[in-house]
């Protein structure tokens, strides 16, 4: 690549068509945003084919020092760049799926969803941790934006809820920052990856961060919001909503949380668990008895994220490439799943499901890429959905085999409600006229399904295109969690039928004896 | 072989896709041509892969297509494996399928999405296919999902009927619970074996015995809860006593559906999967004793039930699900050989039994009831006689001194022998009930065969008949036949009957020597115990003669209770009362699992929802968190704005403020 700055160029495109839309009338602004989000996709192909994978760590670095210590710093590891090319890749379909169904103040509109492009990038490629946070926190902005002023009868209610959930979170988050640049001299994200802070310190930040993450994820309890957020949100909004935001919580704890307090990291896993646990089992009850299709996806979007956690949590490879797999096919799946309800809500207005019935009889092509995302939703080997949840089941089951049991009755559970969904929607007789009278789908909207569910084939028949570039990283992520990484309760032994001691001291060493040998 | 191995798989994966998804444009009669070619093309590369595996020329072959998932340690990739198991599997499914798709072009003509059906054919022809070509665990689950998929979309073809759609998501809910013990027992592998490649497994297995691993807290020997869990995944597949709930309910889908998927192949993958794993299953005797002791079981409990239907799909689905728990006991108890064996013979009589069905219900405008068949023996002839060779290949007539017989004869008859021969307290309980469970097998049987085409015909009593003829009972007097008249089939429904029937009756006579003797055939592709088969042909002959004993014990009571005094099916079932209602009514297990796990998920999901999320968290959470900003001050009620701009800017300002705080 030489010297270009690509990472800045992606940044500066949006942002610069963000400020053109502005001025611009309806169709221009459509159309202007449309181009620049397809170049910014192009830029990321490049991006990607560029990426050396097995080479450095960091590359396409940049760095620029501002004052007082705060750089501009940008570079990007494997996981960083598979997370761009999804934001990139989910980008323009957001502006062809806004094409007919926004109409009111468009310019804003393109505006704000350019603008959350940006930031969102900047979000995954930033490598100083104070731009980060800016890049990080900004990002929700276009989002309350979108909500607010373009969402349903509820959206006051609904980006309130979400203001007052993620301010909640990223406040402490900030005062944890300050104090470990503080402490440890240095602001640059690489940097602090490597240092080791002290234990009793590392509880503090780590839960800093987790209120922050466990919000963004989102992890049961602190959930409520996002049914809503999606509820109320324009299909476009629901679709970057589900497609990348909710990876910056994961992103957040496998950037951060993991790397920076492995030993806070191990000691709260039990709580990560627990969460989660509780995330599969009710938030997938839930999604069965759901009345209004974006909601049960959104409750389903809760229960795979509890699958991110668990394999985050496992500390082995498996469960981290695993947990990154279905971060991107859940914004894949669910994304597409959004724009499925999308493209019914335009034609009938009501998410209603008891409205629909029958659309396999009038809306064919429709109900097969419906089918086929469902097939993803629920993990079907060959879809993406799969190999992501069985890597991170499998990266579990050697920590606890009670998680893991757990939570793989989550396959059960999202066959029930996802099935479920299917048969009320596209299956049954055509009980009702208007829906009977939906025409199939249009070339727009073949244009916005049929490039997903070829990636999400792609991803469930070939994935070694999307593991190799994180290989490395998650494998240094791995050796740095290693000396924290707790022992599994399900450990093979031979003889004869006993004892956690010997399982203990097969541990590797405790956290405290780590420290003091990295010290 | 590599070429014609890859063609075998793929082509009905392309013919799916084309007549799947271009069926509109290429029209109906090129998308069945191209789909049924296609896998008439794949029977005919399959069978010479199995023959030179009998005549011992050929060896187990593995080609590897694509990589697939290379994380740390756990690595798996797309790859074909052919051996012997594989090669009896590959002519199975792709006979059978091959005959299906031909069947299917009479018995579907009038359907509106003929494209479609035969597309879904295809595709589980494919996806069964990568199953019993799976060189790893992983890609078998892919086929077992596949099917598992396939499955859901065939039961639930006819999508306007509830209970199709509802029979579908049954069939796939149930199967999903044995898969998660299937993943957990995949998951348990990798654990210990470092490896999902199933020669790999099976060679470190014998290494593991004595050693325990963890599980949900306790400590239990590895082999065993292995065994176990991957056991659970083929009880749900195989429909085996506890997740067999969804088969008889499968029996919504068109009948060539039934033929192929819940009869001749899809539901015998369970049992392929225990025989692929012999070698790991051998090294656990309680996981061995739990596979015999749910075979028996099933084999005997599923018998009870096919008695008392009317239905004659469920009666033959009962019938399957039984017979599956034959091929499990005889697994259990360490015979692969017959276990498979009956797989094969029971693929044809089955097969023929469901098509022969299929026929009747062709004939009888749709109507499934056999109180409203009878006496159709000379209106549909062909059919009649390919159902009574079915017959008489599921009851095992065959007299072993005379070393002739029906397929049924030898496989069901070598698998109650070696069950005997074992010796041990379960194979010899599972003897017994096997043959208790032969003896109902023959009588509902034959009772199907009475009321079905011998008696007076009772047809107009049937909506069905009545929607044709237009005529009430009242109306049709005394004349029952309403002047229905059944036609015979079309000659496509025909052919597969009689390639069918062929099976039926000569299936065991060829193939017993290389299923069941120490030969060239197995070669290590299953765990052979050449003690136990020669023990087999050295039972009592009362042991060898019990299975026609009992043949010709149900026979006898199915003729007098149907054809002789007509009277004494009613009369007894009033007798046994609470015990008929119990079989009629299934054991009432759909009832236990609506009251245990359906009725409490939706009752738990509307409380967590409405209890949890709304009333608890929501209203200590946000809502609360405004109640107490709207009576706080006056301050708070201004940044209480509502508007979000201000939200955001008083969000960066405070961002900005911090920043330059701490690093001014």
């Amino acid at each position: 690549m030489g010297g270009f700055p690509i990472l800045s160029t992606m940044i500066l495109v949006p942002l610069i068509g963000a400020i053109i839309c502005l001025f611009l009338e309806a169709k221009a602004a459509r159309s202007v945003a449309l181009v620049i989000t397809l170049i910014n996709l192009a830029l990321g192909i490049v991006l990607w084919l560029n990426y050396d994978i097995g080479g450095a760590q960091w590359q396409f670095a940049e760095r620029a020092d501002l004052f007082a210590g705060f750089q501009y710093a940008l570079g990007i590891d494997g996981i960083a760049l598979m997370l761009i090319m999804l934001s990139v890749f989910l980008m323009p379909i957001c502006i062809g799926a806004s094409w007919e169904a926004i109409k009111t103040r468009v310019g804003e509109y393109m505006a704000a969803f350019l603008l959350m492009e940006t930031l969102m990038i900047g979000t995954f490629a930033a490598q100083d941790i104070f731009l980060f946070y800016i890049f990080f926190e900004a990002g929700l902005i276009p989002m309350y934006l979108i909500i607010g002023i373009w969402g349903g009868d509820n959206r006051i209610y609904a980006s309130y809820k979400f203001f007052l959930y993620t301010l909640l979170g990223s406040v402490l988050m900030l005062i944890a920052m300050f104090w470990m640049v503080n402490v440890a001299g240095t602001s640059s994200i690489a940097a602090l990856m490597q240092y080791d802070f002290a234990p009793e310190a590392q509880t503090w930040l780590w839960l800093a961060f987790f209120a922050s993450f466990a919000v963004k994820m989102p992890m049961w309890p602190v959930h409520t919001w996002l049914p809503d957020a999606h509820v109320q949100a324009p299909t476009a909004g629901s679709v970057i909503l589900a497609g990348v935001l909710l990876k910056l919580g994961g992103y957040g704890f496998i950037r951060f949380s993991l790397p920076m307090f492995p030993e806070a990291s191990a000691q709260f896993a039990w709580l990560v668990f627990a969460l989660s646990m509780i995330a599969v089992v009710v938030t997938s009850l839930i999604a069965l008895v759901q009345h209004d299709m974006k909601k049960l996806i959104a409750y389903s979007s809760v229960a795979h994220m509890a699958i991110v956690t668990v394999g985050l949590f496992s500390f082995n490879v498996q469960g981290l490439e695993g947990s990154m797999i279905v971060m991107l096919s859940h914004g894949l799946v669910s994304g597409a799943l959004f724009l499925c309800v999308g493209v019914i809500y335009d034609r009938l207005h009501t998410r209603e499901i008891d409205r629909y019935g029958g659309l396999s009889i009038n809306m064919p092509a429709y109900a097969t890429l419906f089918l086929l995302f469902t097939m993803a939703s629920i993990g079907l080997p060959g879809t993406s959905g799969f190999v992501g949840e069985f890597l991170s089941l499998a990266g579990i089951y050697q920590v606890s085999s009670t998680v893991a049991f757990v939570c793989t009755t989550g396959i059960i559970l999202g066959a029930g409600y996802m099935l479920y969904l299917y048969r009320r929607v596209a299956f049954g007789e055509q009980k009702n006229a208007d829906a009977a009278a939906m025409p199939d789908l249009t070339m727009r909207e073949y244009a916005l399904l049929t490039p997903i569910a070829a990636v999400v084939l792609w991803m469930g028949i070939y994935p070694e295109s999307f593991l190799a570039p994180m290989r490395a990283d998650i494998a240094a992520l791995d050796a740095r969690l290693a000396r924290a990484a707790p022992a599994g309760d399900a450990m093979i032994s031979f003889g004869e039928p006993v004892v956690d001691e010997a399982v203990i001291e097969e541990a590797p060493t405790t956290p405290d004896a780590a420290v003091e040998e990295a010290q | 072989m590599n070429a014609s191995i890859l063609a075998i798989v793929f082509v009905p994966l392309l013919a799916a896709i084309v007549a799947g998804l271009g069926g509109r444009m290429i029209g109906h009669t090129a998308a069945k041509a191209l789909t049924t070619g296609g896998l008439f093309l794949a029977a005919a590369l399959s069978w010479p892969i199995f023959i030179s595996f009998i005549g011992g020329s050929a060896e187990a072959t593995v080609v590897p297509v694509l990589k697939w998932v290379q994380s740390g340690a756990l690595t798996f990739d797309w790859a074909l494996r052919v051996d012997a198991l594989t090669a009896v599997m590959l002519v199975v499914i792709t006979t059978v399928s091959a005959l299906v798709h031909l069947y299917s072009w009479g018995y579907m003509e009038e359907d509106p999405d003929q494209s479609r059906f035969f597309a879904y054919l295809s595709l589980f022809t494919f996806a069964m296919l990568m199953l019993v070509t799976a060189d790893n665990l992983v890609q078998m689950f892919f086929g077992w999902e596949g099917v598992g998929l396939a499955s859901y979309l065939l039961i639930g073809f006819w999508y306007k009927k509830p209970t199709a759609n509802a029979a579908a998501i049954k069939a796939f809910v149930v199967n999903r619970v044995g898969d998660l013990g299937f993943m957990l027992g995949i998951f348990g592998i990798f654990m210990v074996f470092q490896t999902t490649s199933i020669p790999e497994i099976l060679e470190a297995a014998p290494a593991m015995a004595g050693s325990t691993i963890g599980f949900m807290g306790m400590r239990i020997d590895t082999l065993t809860i292995i065994c176990l869990l991957l056991f659970i995944g083929a009880m749900g597949k195989s429909a085996q006593l506890g997740l067999h709930t969804w088969l008889p309910d499968a029996m919504e889908g068109p009948t060539p559906v039934s033929a192929l998927i819940h009869a001749a192949t899809m539901v015998t993958a369970g049992v392929f999967m225990v025989c692929r794993l012999s070698p790991l299953f051998e090294t656990s005797a309680t996981a061995m004793a739990v596979v015999t002791v749910v075979g028996a079981a099933t084999c005997f409990f599923a018998a009870t039930i096919g008695t008392t239907q009317w239905d004659i799909k469920r009666v033959i689905a009962y019938s399957t699900c039984s017979q599956l728990g034959y091929m499990f006991f005889a697994a259990g108890v360490g015979a692969y050989g017959p276990a498979m064996f009956h797989l094969f013979t029971h693929a044809f009589f089955k097969a023929l039994l469901f098509l022969g069905a299929g026929s009747v219900i062709h004939a009888m405008h749709h109507e499934q009831d056999m109180r409203y068949y009878g006496g159709l023996r000379k209106h549909i002839p062909i059919t009649f006689w390919a159902m009574l060779l079915g017959t008489l290949a599921i009851t095992g007539l065959g007299v072993y001194h005379l070393g002739v017989g029906f397929a049924g004869f030898w496989s069901k008859d070598a698998i109650l022998e070696v069950a005997w021969a074992a010796g041990t307290t379960t194979s010899v309980t599972a003897f017994w009930l096997g043959t208790f469970a032969a003896l109902l097998t023959s009588f509902y049987s034959w009772r199907l065969m009475f009321l079905t085409f011998w008696g007076k015909p009772r047809w107009i009593e049937s909506e069905h008949i009545q929607h044709s003829v237009h005529k009430t009972p009242q109306e049709a007097g005394e004349d029952t036949t309403g002047g229905y008249h059944p036609h015979e089939s079309p000659i496509s429904m025909l052919i597969p009957l009689g390639v069918l029937s062929i099976g039926a009756v000569v299936a065991g006579q060829v193939f017993h020597d290389p299923f069941l003797q120490e030969s060239e055939f197995w070669n290590g592709a299953i765990a052979f115990n050449a003690e136990l088969m020669v023990a087999m042909t050295e039972v009592p002959y009362l042991v060898k003669y019990a299975a026609l004993i009992v043949m010709v014990i149900g026979f006898i009571a199915a003729w007098y209770a149907y054809i002789r005094k007509p009277s004494v099916p009613k009369e007894t079932a009033k007798q046994l009362g609470p015990i008929y209602h119990f079989v009629l009514n299934k054991w009432y297990f759909d009832e236990l699992y609506n009251f245990l796990f359906i009725k409490p998920a939706f009752w738990f999901g509307r409380v967590f929802w409405k209890r949890g999320d709304e009333a608890t968290i929501d209203r200590f959470g946000p809502n609360g968190a405004a109640w107490l900003v709207g009576q706080g001050s006056g301050l708070a009620k201004k940044v209480q704005s509502g508007y979000l701009n201000s939200y955001a800017l008083i969000m960066l300002l405070g961002v900005v403020a911090a920043v330059t705080w701490v690093l001014f």
